[in-house]
């Protein structure tokens, strides 16, 4: 027994636990087991495994396994129920989503207890952070589901979506899934982790207090297999995913050529740069809600310190004190800075990678932490950026330290990863952070704070850590769909390009050569073979017969193109106009040459009309396209900017073959991108005749680069290519299967669609979509106050 | 009698060796960002990370009373009030409750009371025979613009009447126009006036307003040799707040770490409340460790707050909600 007087010798804080009797009690009614939550009612349980706490390794109860039966019943009963959640008005979508907020405020200490038995996280972040922010997210959604007419015109929701979320903000994730979605008005089967179903299992019941109709929220727990069923599930319209990278990869190739839409928030080997100039107070706390909330175990979690040289030895003194100060034990007390870890298995992988970074020379430095599933925090010093500590996501507390020397070499170091999820700077001058802001390649970037979440901001990444947007406008766009074009007969498999003479070309004119167009310059085939294009009466002409070497370099001469991307949109603007100036004035040869594929004369004007007309449409968008500053926290500007993908490929359709490649490439470029088109494989001379013009409009080399050939064996090199960001197809269904597979190698987005799908005279070929398509949101947090 | 002789002569609440101040250093302060957001980050998590409870509670909020500075300020003090406010520093919680704690035997008074230089010799009357200080503000309270001379001679005239502390106020204008040299000469020439008295001093975070103003004048105090640096007068429009306090600790720190002196903190005006108690020294206890939960390092100016925790320690006490006219006036 403590007397006061003892206490008064040592200060110690004692124990404050939260008290989680109301939830014991909850779990021993349901200690039989819990089912699965199926068109609006529980199932009788099935076959079940235990969901332990990790922090005392007790059983807390058990739970389903779901089978592929299962998931089946779930996705009837949120198919049934789809049309006529749709069907509601807005506003009556959003009275829903408004009392579910409501409710998980009034369960919210409910809510944050399980979640910290169940997950091991200190009940201060399931109190303080994740619960708050549940609550927040689907006020939020309430919102977008009563303005969605006014504010998303011509949008639909996608239809029934599974969605598979991780163990590691268990309701969060569900919030930031389910909220959306049923804003939309999709219905939904969502799969908790099977580390931390509970929570997700309470969320049903509040589900059912507040009378959403049954079927518009499924839940099905399990483990992966349960996850593969439902990727795997034919009935459903969209898959978002949030967890590994290497589980993210696999289901691009699974749902590849199946018409799902996918969005996916994976891993992320975050960067956090320290400047000389920063208050290295702020950083190092910065640290603390970097990589020790919740114990790293946080996707965007900031794990690579970057630490200006000049300052480092402070930094690492102060980081380390700060580090000694943290308190890693009972979940439940409310002193507990750092939980445990989720789960055994989890913590052996955080030791073996940490072990492994010792082998290869980082020196660690730590501090406390209990017996049992617990880690402690830990600085590991000396890591050079090939270590394995400054490659591998660790999903732990540990913070990695390495320093640099000026801005350039800060940018190159946060840049050396295959993740793009999120990055923080701390720096007092304003002009270094929005400029390294600009730099980074991070779907979020918080300026002097860290892990800082609204719902009214979007938030995923770049590169390997997936696509698709969580939160904000950006968010609702990835549960909404703009009504498919279909084509009444889809595009037919080309007849593969035969590098032979062939029978003689009509026209008596100088004979032209059509090169490929790479760098700025005029390239001739790798390959040393062309193969003849056929007009309406016989071959025109020849086409270089382009191989994997062309796509080699053309995609290097795009990222040469570095500058186009930074002009400004006015300058982009000026010389897309250019392009319309001169391909105005060469109209009658391209409409000669699209006669001479066979069109009809009022076919061929009209198509190099509407190339005209469009390009001036992309020139105009050029610098409109803006992002937004959204609403989030007081004292913070949000900036949502519209960023380049960077190096795209396109595969242009093989009808229209003047008006699919500008279609296509002009929205790309307008939007910063450097391209490598692939034209029209059957008529690729209306887009190789365009290099003349580009070059006379003074679009930098390297912008638009083109490699004619066989479009599929091409696109396949470019879907695979670990430089390329981004890749439309418009051809076959199964060239547009075999482009998603291969776009999983470095998780590029995609977009794919039957090239006969769209009429490109027509209103479909153009518009903000294609935009949107071209660009990728980055948030950047920016608090300020003096 | 010289600053470095004064060095090694702790006074009576003292373990410690005083400050003796440094040349000015303005490259320890110029320069030196302190992000405001980060800041009040950092203040609103220092109360939900940590939470003491029960009997712990209980230590916590009576070592907060080892720590105030029963402070009385007002244009109507009058000796009856000073003898009141020392009765009270004397025995800050009624004997039942004492007991309750098992604390009976420890003689728990306030850390100091805190008086004008005029009600001194009150309260060194009224405190005779306890070890407890007197602490005043000299030097021109609270604006202290008058001319120099008369401050340094309000100081010696209030030590001679007794006081053991001397809370002066700084001239806002130095920091303001960033004058370093001149703020710190008349700190340093405030501590030569205080003799043994230990000199506290009173930065008016409220009106220099900025963070960056904050830690460059606490750094200069220091550097001019105060033994406690204060957050404010009581009577700035906002007086004590966390973030001012956690960029003065931290000066504190960086200062202690770079020249080995170890300065106390004493924040000052509206803390009302047995949970600012405990905010304030989760404060001192996670950026600077627990010496700094000790009266020779740590104090906190206030008045009201002794009647909040004194309610709060009854319940602790007797499980029954405490009423305030039950315990005796401040």
């Amino acid at each position: 027994m403590n007397t006061i007087t003892d206490i008064l010798a040592t200060m110690d804080y004692g124990k404050a636990p939260e008290d989680s009797a109301i939830v014991r009690d909850w779990l021993k009614k349901n200690e039989a087991g819990f089912g699965h939550f199926i068109n609006g009612r529980f199932t009788a349980p099935g076959e079940t495994f235990e969901v332990l706490s990790p922090a005392s390794n007790e059983v807390l109860g058990r739970v389903t396994q779901g089978s592929a039966d299962d998931v089946d019943a779930a996705v009837k009963a949120a198919r049934k129920a789809q049309p006529g959640w749709a069907a509601l008005s807005g506003h009556e979508r959003a009275k829903y989503l408004y009392a579910i907020a409501r409710h998980v405020q009034q369960h919210s200490r409910f809510l944050a207890v399980l979640e910290s038995l169940d997950n091991g996280k200190p009940i201060r972040e399931s109190r303080d952070a994740d619960v708050p922010l549940v609550a927040r997210h689907f006020y939020h959604h309430a919102g977008w589901a009563e303005l969605l007419e006014d504010e998303l015109p011509g949008t639909a929701p996608h239809g029934v979506c599974g969605q598979i979320i991780p163990w590691n903000f268990p309701l969060l994730m569900l919030a930031w899934k389910v909220a959306p979605a049923l804003a939309a008005g999709n219905t939904v089967v969502l799969k908790p982790a099977e580390y931390t179903p509970l929570t997700a299992l309470a969320f049903a019941e509040i589900a059912a207090e507040v009378g959403l109709p049954k079927g518009v929220l499924n839940i099905v727990t399990g483990d992966g297999r349960t996850g593969a069923s439902i990727v795997a599930h034919e009935g459903l319209d969209k898959i978002a995913f949030t967890g590994s990278t290497e589980v993210g990869r696999r289901i691009r190739r699974e749902t590849a050529g199946t018409g799902k839409s996918l969005t996916l928030e994976l891993g992320g080997k975050s960067p956090f740069v320290v400047f000389a100039d920063a208050d290295l107070d702020a950083a190092i706390e910065g640290v603390v809600d970097a990589i020790w909330f919740n114990a790293g175990q946080v996707c965007c979690a900031g794990a690579r310190v970057l630490v200006a040289e000049s300052v480092a030895k402070r930094f690492e003194e102060l980081l380390e004190k700060r580090m000694r100060q943290l308190r890693v034990g009972d979940p439940l007390d409310k002193n507990t800075d750092m939980g445990a870890i989720v789960h055994p298995v989890q913590l052996d992988r955080i030791r073996g990678l940490v072990a492994q970074g010792v082998k290869e020379g980082a020196e660690l430095v730590q501090g406390d932490a209990p017996e049992g599933c617990f880690f402690p925090p830990t600085i590991a010093m000396k890591v050079e950026p090939a270590s394995t500590l400054a490659t591998e996501e660790i999903f732990g507390p540990v913070a990695t330290v390495t320093t640099f020397r000026t801005p350039e070499d800060a940018v190159a170091l946060a840049n050396n990863t295959r993740y793009g999820l999120a990055a923080s700077i701390w720096s007092e001058n304003v002009n270094l952070c929005l400029d390294i802001a600009a730099q980074l390649k991070a779907g979020v970037v918080w300026i002097n704070c860290t892990n800082v979440f609204d719902a009214g901001a979007g938030f995923g990444g770049y590169r390997e850590s997936g696509f698709g947007r969580e939160g904000g406008r950006e968010g609702m766009m990835a549960y909404l769909t703009h009504p498919k074009p279909k084509a009444k007969r889809p595009e037919a498999a080309p007849e593969a390009p035969v590098g032979q003479p062939g029978a003689a070309a009509n026209g008596t004119g100088i004979d032209r050569t059509a090169k490929f167009y790479i760098g700025g310059k005029q390239a001739r085939p790798d390959s040393g073979y062309a193969y003849p294009v056929q007009g309406g009466s016989g071959p025109v002409g020849l086409a270089g017969l382009g191989n994997r070497k062309d796509i080699r370099n053309a995609v290097e001469a795009a990222h040469k193109a570095k500058g186009w991307g930074k002009a400004t949109g006015h300058n982009r603007a000026q010389v897309l106009y250019y392009v319309a100036e001169n391909l105005s004035a060469r109209a009658t040869e391209f409409e000669a040459r699209l006669v001479s594929f066979g069109a009809s004369k009022s076919a061929a004007r009209t198509e190099v009309e509407t190339a005209i007309r469009r390009t001036f449409w992309y020139a105009a968008q050029a610098d409109k396209f803006d992002g937004a500053v959204h609403q989030t926290k007081s004292a913070h500007v949000t900036l949502a900017m519209h960023e380049p993908l960077g190096v795209m490929g396109i595969a242009c359709p093989t009808a229209q073959p003047l008006l699919g490649f500008v279609s296509l490439v002009l929205p790309a470029i307008a939007m910063g991108n450097a391209v490598v088109a692939l034209p029209s494989q059957t008529h690729p001379l209306a887009a190789t005749d365009l290099y003349q013009v580009f070059d006379t409009s003074d679009l930098p080399g390297g912008v638009v680069n083109i490699v004619a050939g066989e479009r599929d064996a091409l696109a396949k090199t470019l879907a695979e290519h670990d430089d390329v960001a981004g890749i439309w197809y418009f051809g076959t269904e199964e060239g547009g299967r075999m482009i998603e597979e291969a776009s999983a190698g470095n998780l590029k987005q995609s977009w794919v669609e039957d090239g006969a799908a769209r009429d490109w005279t027509g209103r479909d070929g153009q518009g903000r979509g294609f935009l949107h398509r071209a660009t990728q949101i980055k948030n950047i947090w920016v608090p300020y106050g003096e | 009698m010289t600053t470095a002789e004064l060095t090694d002569q702790p006074n009576a609440l003292s373990n410690h060796p005083r400050n003796p101040g440094i040349p000015l250093d303005p490259a320890m302060f110029e320069g030196r960002a302190v992000n405001r957001s980060a800041a009040e980050r950092r203040a609103a998590t220092l109360t939900t990370r940590r939470s003491v409870k029960k009997t712990h509670q209980a230590a916590w909020l009576v070592n907060a009373i080892r720590c105030i500075d029963l402070t009385t300020l007002a244009g109507d003090d009058t000796e009856g009030r000073v003898q009141r406010l020392c009765a009270k520093a004397r025995q800050p919680l009624a004997p039942r409750i004492l007991d309750g704690l098992g604390i009976a035997e420890m003689g728990l008074t306030t850390g100091a009371v805190c008086v004008y230089p005029t009600m001194v010799p009150h309260a060194v009357k009224a405190l005779r025979g306890t070890n407890i200080p007197v602490a005043s503000v000299a030097t021109g309270f609270p604006a202290g613009l008058m001319p120099l001379n008369l401050r340094l001679e309000e100081i010696r005239w209030t030590v001679d009447q007794g006081a053991d502390e001397i809370d002066i106020v700084i001239t806002r204008e130095h920091v303001l126009k960033r004058d370093w040299a001149a703020l710190y000469d008349e700190v340093a020439a405030m501590r030569e006036a205080c003799g043994q008295a230990h000199l506290k001093a009173i930065l008016a975070t409220g009106d220099i307003a900025t963070l960056r103003n904050v830690y460059a004048a606490s750094m200069v105090a220091m550097q001019a040799g105060a033994d406690f640096i204060k957050t404010s007068t009581g009577k700035e429009g906002v007086n004590a707040t966390l973030p001012v306090s956690l960029t003065m600790v931290r000066a504190l720190r960086d200062y202690g770490d770079a020249t080995g002196h170890r300065v106390g903190f004493k924040p000052a005006g509206g803390m009302k409340s047995a949970k600012d108690a405990l905010a304030w020294q989760y404060l001192m206890k996670e950026e600077l460790g627990n010496d700094w939960l000790q009266p020779d390092l740590f104090r906190l100016g206030a008045s009201s707050m002794l009647g909040d925790i004194e309610r709060q320690l009854e319940h602790h006490v007797t499980g029954r909600y405490a009423a305030a006219h039950r315990h005796s006036l401040a």
